[in-house]
């Protein structure tokens, strides 16, 4: 038996009820259901909720762009999202005939397991979680990074020029991205001392959004890239792509990518809420209910910024990534580990200065860089038409 | 490790989100740089030209309402003040006046299209189009007082316009024209100064005066590049030459540089409708003509400003009641001219936002 599940009250509830039903020596019956019983809660709580997240998406862009929304199928359009599903799993399964078989339909699949999985470590209220790693955000960090992956899988495998365009940039964009993130990252575990979700939400005296404020940006802006969501959407990039890298996916393969989207999008709004907003801390509400709320108003930023901002340039977000965001979270870094040094009791009092110099040194460090490392280059055409002609 | 990299080629349409229609280019990348485009067009051909052949004058009013279906107004205008050149027909004072206040009123319409859709190449999701939209919405409603059609208006005649603007227009313009400026003030806030529509616009795909006038650009494409042409100042038509208002040029010839004529040229027109208001007076709105007209054998071309250019129709007529031939000269075919000059050497994302800045409208393209 996982020691790792043994504090889960899901999980000993299932596990005694059938432990005492079956037979000595089949007590893996027992693990076995446990598990089950708590995958078919995390998984289906969270579909219901991504399903219901583009329901709340398409009706705040229709508010944001001053139109309805759905607003036809049941009251406020709540049965949309139904409606659509319903549409996409009776939409006929087209795979492009020198598409690559296999892969192209594993893609989808661990594109959302991907996404569920990262679930496991997040605490979603007081004393519930599934487990309680001690490695839990270096966890998060490598499971998502498996989406980019299988984004790249669907763009190789749909044998579609556009499709590919997306996955590399979805490609260029991870590798420069998850270097900030992490670095960000960093400088919360050394604040809190462990890499436990659970351990880094109790460890917040202070929400760590006012007192490590850059980090919070950086996280913010790089999960927004790991994302692809606005202004960071090269990725799907409609008005260029078509789609990306789901062009060639229709009916419910194309249904499984966008449930995975609109779920990976809850999931990093739970752990910002974990990482930067104590978690599930300071309840004034049912702590579960008081965690969701923190979640819908990082997913309700989220939907803001892209109702907001367009779309930059690939080499301009990368850039942005390497120039900007690397140096402000290596800075974030080092000013996090000389105060912990300092303060090493980390009481609300001492987060609280840790906050009155964190903050300064944010504003300072982002205006100075700003002008110095990100001056506007004059766009300079790259022609290299000869190398249309060597290949012929 | 020698890595084999071939430029490789996309067909960007005829089916793509921003292709604004049914306009094809086959763009050659290497990587994400364009090293080639091709522009195919002909997949919205309705043969127009040819059908103006066999319709009579005054019909084949509705057949220029479909050229350009953003801004059919100044369709309509054109093709009128070329038959009315072929018969020397003087036009009542209220015709001419209501005629400039339609066509100022679907410049703007035109426009906001224009930079609705310039934002949404830019990957603006949806909400500057909407808000632009918005706004047109209201000049649409306007054109439905006119004549009850808010697209294919068909509101000019032969010798004036359709019909005299009800009592409720008035007011209504009047309405309309207080609440405009703040909504183009709006829109100015919004983009004129984000900094990630300067840093994806700003020096991206310029072009000189000289490269627009050799490939016979017109319109705002022109002015932003710093020539000082604009047809209703060097050959009025209709009652241009009552009105104050100024050519608006920027130096720069970029895609920022067409993005912020446009806004500016918004400005003016209203300017424009607001003395046509102003000095308009009771009378007649169309001189009388036959009930078929036909013009004696001739031919007849007179350029207007069209919000996209310089729109004109060459007609020849032989003296029976249809032209001999009717050529159409349209803005967005020709200001698709420099599109390869434009998007090579530059990203994808630059080029679709390239296109998207020349707001071409297939329909005039393929006529």
């Amino acid at each position: 038996m996982g020691d790792v599940l043994a504090e889960n009250r899901i999980f000993s509830t299932v596990y005694t009820l059938v432990n005492d039903l079956v037979p000595d020596g089949w007590s893996w019956v027992a693990y076995l259901a446990a598990g089950m019983s708590i995958i078919m809660f995390v998984v289906n709580s969270l579909m219901i909720m991504a399903t219901f997240y583009t329901w709340v998406e398409r009706r705040l862009l229709g508010r944001f762009q001053s139109r309805l929304g759905p607003n036809r199928a049941g009251p406020f359009g709540l049965l949309q999202p139904i409606a659509d599903l319903l549409k996409l799993i009776s939409k006929e399964d087209i795979l492009p005939r020198s598409a690559d078989r296999i892969i192209f339909n594993v893609a989808p699949v661990l594109m959302l397991a991907a996404t569920l999985i990262v679930l496991a470590v997040v605490p979603f209220g007081r004393g519930s979680y599934i487990a309680d790693l001690n490695i839990g955000i270096l966890f998060v960090v490598a499971i998502s990074g498996i989406g980019t992956f299988s984004i790249f899988m669907a763009g190789w495998a749909s044998a579609n020029k556009y499709a590919m365009f997306g996955s590399m940039r979805a490609i260029a964009a991870l590798v420069s991205y998850e270097v900030p993130m992490v670095m960000s990252i960093l400088s919360v575990v050394v604040l809190t001392g462990s890499m436990s979700m659970v351990d880094i939400a109790e460890g917040q005296a202070l929400p760590f959004i006012l007192v490590l404020p850059m980090a919070f940006m950086i996280f913010m802006v790089s999960i927004s890239a790991e994302l692809n969501r606005a202004p960071f959407d090269i990725v799907e990039a409609e008005s260029e792509l078509i789609s990306g890298y789901n062009t060639e996916y229709s009916g419910m393969k194309f249904g499984t990518f966008f449930a995975a989207e609109f779920a990976n999008g809850l999931v990093a709004s739970a752990v910002i809420a974990v990482l930067f907003l104590q978690g599930w801390r300071w309840a004034v509400l049912p702590s579960h209910l008081w965690f969701l709320l923190k979640v819908g108003a990082l997913a309700f930023v989220f939907i803001w910024i892209r109702a907001t901002l367009p779309r930059l340039r690939i080499d301009q977000i990368l850039g942005f990534a390497w120039k900007f965001l690397l140096p402000l979270s290596l800075i974030n870094l080092v000013v996090a580990a000389v105060e912990v040094l300092s303060w090493p009791e980390q009481t609300a009092l001492q987060q609280f200065y840790m906050a009155l110099i964190n903050w300064p040194v944010a504003i300072v460090s982002i205006v100075v860089f700003s002008k110095v490392v990100s001056k506007r280059q004059p766009v300079q055409p790259v022609v290299r038409a000869t190398v249309a002609q060597e290949v012929v | 490790m020698s890595l084999n990299m071939q430029p490789v080629t996309v067909n960007i349409g005829p089916h793509h989100p921003s292709t604004h229609g049914v306009f094809r280019m086959k763009v050659t990348f290497d990587g994400e740089n364009i090293v080639d485009v091709e522009p195919v067009i002909g997949y919205l051909h309705r043969g127009t030209e040819k059908l103006a052949e066999e319709r009579n004058y005054t019909q084949i009013i509705t057949l220029t309402d479909r050229l350009d279906y953003v801004a059919s107004m100044t369709n309509n205008q054109a093709y009128v003040l070329s038959c009315e050149k072929l018969v020397g027909l003087d036009v009542p004072d209220r015709g001419m006046y209501l005629r400039v206040i339609a066509a100022e009123l679907q410049r703007v319409a035109s426009h906001l299209i224009g930079i609705g859709f310039f934002l949404q190449d830019l990957g603006a999701f949806g909400t500057p189009l909407m808000y632009c939209f918005r706004e047109r919405e209201r000049i649409l409603d306007l054109f439905e007082m006119l004549c009850g059609a808010r697209i294919t208006v068909s509101y000019m005649r032969i010798g004036g316009v359709f019909q005299d603007a009800p009592v409720d227009f008035w007011p209504a313009l009047r309405r309309f024209m207080g609440d405009i400026p703040s909504y183009i003030d709006e829109l100015d806030a919004l983009i004129s100064t984000n900094e990630i529509v300067l840093a994806r616009t700003k020096g991206v795909s310029p072009l000189t005066g000289e490269q627009c006038i050799n490939a016979s650009i017109t319109g705002p494409i022109l002015r932003a590049s710093g020539v000082e042409w604009d047809l209703r100042k060097s050959a009025p038509y209709d009652v241009y030459d009552r009105v104050a208002f100024d050519v608006v040029t920027l130096p720069d010839g970029d895609n920022y540089a067409r993005y912020a004529v446009r806004l500016a040229e918004m400005r003016q027109s209203l300017r424009i409708i607001e003395q046509c208001v102003a000095q308009i007076e009771p009378g007649p709105v169309r001189a009388t003509t036959n009930m078929l007209f036909r013009p004696p054998a001739g031919e007849a071309y007179v350029p207007i400003e069209a919000p996209k250019g310089e729109l004109g129709f060459y007609i020849v007529s032989d003296g029976t009641v249809s032209p001999f031939r009717c050529k159409i000269r349209g803005p967005s075919f020709v200001n698709l001219t420099l599109l390869k000059e434009m998007m090579v050497g530059y990203k994808l994302a630059d080029g679709i936002v390239s296109l998207g800045s020349l707001d071409f409208n297939v329909g005039e393209v393929d006529r």
